[in-house]
């Protein structure tokens, strides 16, 4: 365990090898090797300290590292005076990083695997610089879940933050990857902007950064549940940052349009790892989060907003990644729910479970797209199970997951949050149930156009005879064809931009090429498109790996209620408490004690203080044992409604397809609201970016009047004032000069004349001289 | 009897005319000897002054002013001779070269 610090480092190598060397020498091969080899010894060193960790007794279960000394001693203001800022690069392995450790090492190397096989048509170059994205991606994530401070934190925080740009933006030369990454960049910013503020404060408040350190001093502080103190201002700050990272409202924009990045990077970055960031730090500081109740009601209202908004975009979108796009939203809401109303540890074990279904959801997509040759509309998909066995039957093992179907891994994590959202708000589980139901609809909706159904992609040319199979086997699906085809006129026209980011570039248009097109570059390694195939081993065993996970990944977190002991929430506690010798005096805070502290403070305020405390511990008696029957009965209700949604489905899309097409007529204003999901991206322009855009134009104006003017004014000034000053220059100052000259010539002019030369002349002056003065001398005596 | 007032009607008489001389004349000869008339009226009152005053301070005084007039005279003809080498003349009028 000492050697923690080495599971980030690893991938970073891998990244600088591949960086630095990798893309201009590297074939795509050894770039993969590379990538992977570090991956996967990460993931065995992450495997390796898991299990030393569990070795331990659960007191003391957390081991911090620290590699160097990162920034020295200096003396920083805080509310109570100075202290020294100090931080080093420190790691912390407690039971969450480790849990995150193991997500994304173990999915992250699944990735990396089933990369190799999916980018294997891109050029040479462009693998490495693709696995070097990749890896330094796994490098600054791990960075993140291991910090043991805020600051190492955040360097992970804006870390993942650039490789997402890096990734969405990968084929830069398409606009709308690029323009997808600089909305991502941007978009991340605003969220950053809110965690560097809250980091400020909490240095401020508290004197330190590290973690255990803040939730110690945290601990001995008031719970803040009548006024919105500074506990408060760092959580909602500390919030919008999550709001960020995890694409909750009103920052989830980013997400969708993320979509232009190549699917794996999909299934790594947006789905399974870097927007968990902002679940896992709200987990990080949930001591802090206990004592901001208040925050924490917004924490669930935003989240469960989320869930249900991004759940309904999903039911009408028509892009196989843009549905589970959505759906990650959506249930990025859940976990966000599931912090809100103190259940920490039922958020972080949706966020594992999210992980290995949406990692699977996501990779099977790449493998649909990656069969129809960059098909993306599943209205051109249909009876894919046909030719794809593996990937349908993985995928629909992660839809069950995510629908939250028993026994899978979602159903467990899904209702211990629908569970503790009831205990807490009644509002706030019907919500989510609501939201659990579209959840299963449109997933089901996903894999019914897609894997059911009649064919209703282009037609192929084989490479034996020519024939196209694929025709025929449209026709005879003919009448099936039709009903499907016909269904979705309405929407190809009224919403003509669904359709438009659906080719991923490299894959080359989806239509098949006939021979006079040889010379055209498909980036498909085989030349011509075939028609629908079932991807290669590499891409098919992280598929089959990451169904076993979200098959089992549930039995961790089995609740009491149904005879499991929840071995997940025992684990995960010590992270989400303060340690009790620290936090001496004041009581210990327990998230679970949360719905039980809001009330008796509620209590407090009425006066009722006795009764209500007893009401309180009745509270925490019923959310810890007494409704067994209750949970059942909640999870039996979830299981209903799920089945329900799935059998919506199942009628609109399989048996009787022409009952989704009448509803769309019917409801074509709903419709056409969720298909432009709320116009939240038109609302953004509007406001933000062209309010930006103004905002610079009328700033330049200010700059070209008044600054350019300023500058001008003084130089013109400058250039009147110089005239006058040679002006007078010219005038008086030559003019003095030339009038001491012309004036001694007039006089010189006028004396000359006395100098005759004559003697004469002289002795005549003189005599007069003498005359006159002898003639004054003798008048005045 | 001849009185002071004689002596000096005549040394004014003189003076009068060498000034007279010094002006009109262009001849610069004719000029020296009008200074040398000036002189000499001087020269008259210095000696009947003494004469009359008893006191021989006056006739010491006036044998100087003959022997600084013979100098002078040396040295103007000096000039003259040099001059008249260099013009061909000595019209006085023609002695301008101290004009502007």
């Amino acid at each position: 365990m000492r050697y923690i610090w080495l599971i980030p480092l690893l991938p970073g190598v891998g990244a600088a090898v591949n960086g630095l060397v990798g893309i201009r020498s590297f074939s795509r091969r050894t770039a993969g090797i590379v990538a992977c080899s570090t991956m996967a010894l990460a993931l065995a060193l992450a495997l390796l300290a898991f299990w030393q960790l569990l070795g331990l007794p659960a007191e003391s279960r957390a081991y911090d590292v620290v590699v160097a000394q990162w920034i020295p001693k200096i003396p920083l203001a805080t509310r109570t005076g100075f202290a020294a800022f100090e931080v080093p690069w420190g790691f912390r392995l407690d039971p969450l990083s480790a849990m995150m450790l193991l997500v994304v090492t173990g999915i992250g190397t699944l990735i990396h695997v089933y990369s190799t096989a999916y980018m294997a048509d891109e050029p040479r170059g462009g693998v490495a610089r693709f696995f070097c994205y990749l890896n330094l991606f796994c490098f600054f994530m791990l960075m993140l879940v291991l910090g043991n401070n805020f600051l190492v934190m955040f360097v992970g925080w804006e870390g993942v933050g650039l490789c997402s740009y890096l990734l969405i933006g990968y084929w830069y030369e398409k606009k709308s990857a690029s323009d997808a990454g600089k909305k991502a960049f941007i978009t991340n910013r605003v969220g950053d902007w809110g965690f560097v503020l809250g980091v400020f404060l909490i240095y401020f408040t508290f004197g330190t950064l590290n973690f255990r350190e803040v939730q110690n001093a945290a601990a001995t502080m008031t719970v803040e549940s009548a006024h919105f103190g500074v506990l408060s201002w760092i959580c909602l700050l500390l919030f919008v940052g999550a709001t960020g990272k995890s694409a909750q409202i009103p920052l989830y924009v980013w997400l969708p349009d993320a979509m232009e990045g190549p699917t794996p990077v999909s299934a790594l970055i947006h789905a399974a790892t870097m927007v968990t960031a902002g679940v896992y730090m709200l987990g990080r500081n949930a001591v802090l989060f206990s004592h901001a109740p208040m925050v924490m009601e917004i924490v669930a209202i935003v989240g469960v907003l989320t869930a249900l908004m991004a759940a309904s975009i999903g039911l009408v979108q028509y892009d196989i990644k843009r549905v589970l796009a959505y759906s990650t939203v959506s249930q990025l809401g859940y976990m966000f729910t599931a912090m809100g109303v103190g259940a920490f540890s039922a958020g972080a074990f949706h966020l594992m479970t999210h992980a290995f279904f949406k990692a699977l959801l996501f990779l099977g997509s790449g493998s649909v797209i990656h069969a129809m040759g960059g098909e993306q509309d599943m209205r051109r998909m249909g009876n894919l199970k046909k030719y794809m066995p593996v990937t349908f039957v993985t995928m629909m093992i992660g839809t069950l997951a995510i629908a939250g179907i028993f026994p899978f891994a979602g159903f467990f994590s899904k209702d211990e949050i629908l569970f503790r959202s009831f205990l807490s708000n009644k509002a706030i589980w019907a919500i989510a149930v609501v939201t659990a139901m579209m959840t299963a609809f449109y997933m089901f909706r996903l894999m019914a156009m897609t894997f059911f159904g009649a064919y209703r992609g282009p037609a192929w040319e084989t490479a034996g005879h020519g024939v196209a199979i694929g025709v025929h086997d449209r026709a005879k699906d003919a009448t099936l064809a039709a009903a499907h085809g016909a269904k979705h006129p309405v929407d190809i026209h009224a919403h003509g931009h669904a359709h438009e980011p659906d080719h991923e570039v490299a894959h080359g248009p989806a239509e098949p090429h006939g021979p006079d097109d040889a010379s055209h570059h498909t980036g498909h390694g085989h030349g011509h498109w075939h028609g629908p195939h079932e991807s290669p081993t590499p891409m098919t065993f992280p598929l089959q790996a990451l169904a076993l996970g979200a098959i089992v990944a549930g039995f961790v977190g089995v609740p009491a209620a149904l005879g499991g002991s929840n071995a997940l929430e025992k684990f995960l506690e010590p992270s989400f408490t303060a340690e009790h010798a620290a936090s001496g005096a004041a009581r210990e805070i327990r998230p679970n004690d949360v719905i039980a502290g809001r009330q008796l403070e509620a209590g407090r305020q009425t006066g009722e203080v006795r009764a209500l405390e007893h009401a309180g511990g009745a509270a925490e008696e019923s959310g810890e044992h007494v409704s067994r029957g209750v949970e059942l009965g909640l999870m039996g209700f979830s299981l209903l409604v799920a089945i329900a949604g799935i059998g919506l489905a199942w009628k609109f899309y399989v048996t009787s397809p022409e009952i989704s097409e009448q509803l769309g007529e019917q409801w074509a204003g709903a419709h056409r609201l969720l298909s432009n999901k709320y116009y939240v991206d038109e609302l953004y322009n509007a406001t933000v970016v062209n309010g930006t855009f103004g905002a610079g134009e009328g700033l330049w104006v200010v700059d070209r009047t008044v600054v350019d003017g300023a500058v001008n004014g003084t130089s013109k000034l400058t250039v009147i004032s110089s005239w006058f000053s040679g002006l007078t220059d010219r005038t008086v100052v030559d003019g003095l000069v030339n009038m001491v000259g012309s004036v001694v010539q007039e006089g010189s002019l006028l004396f000359r004349r006395l100098q005759t030369g004559l003697v004469q002349n002289y002795a005549m002056l003189m005599l007069f001289g003498i005359f006159a003065f002898v003639s004054i001398y003798l008048l005045v005596r | 009897m001849i009185t002071p007032t004689h002596y000096m009607l005549l040394s004014a008489a003189l003076f009068i005319i060498g000034v007279i001389g010094v002006m009109v004349r262009r001849n610069i000869i004719i000029i020296f000897m009008s200074i040398e008339l000036i002189l000499n009226a001087v020269n008259i009152n210095l000696v009947a002054f003494s004469a009359q005053l008893q006191n021989q301070i006056g006739q010491v005084f006036a044998v100087f002013v003959i022997a600084v007039a013979a100098a002078e005279a040396a040295v103007g003809l000096g000039i003259i001779l040099a001059f008249y080498r260099n013009k061909e003349t000595i019209n006085i009028d023609e002695m301008n070269l101290m004009r502007s």
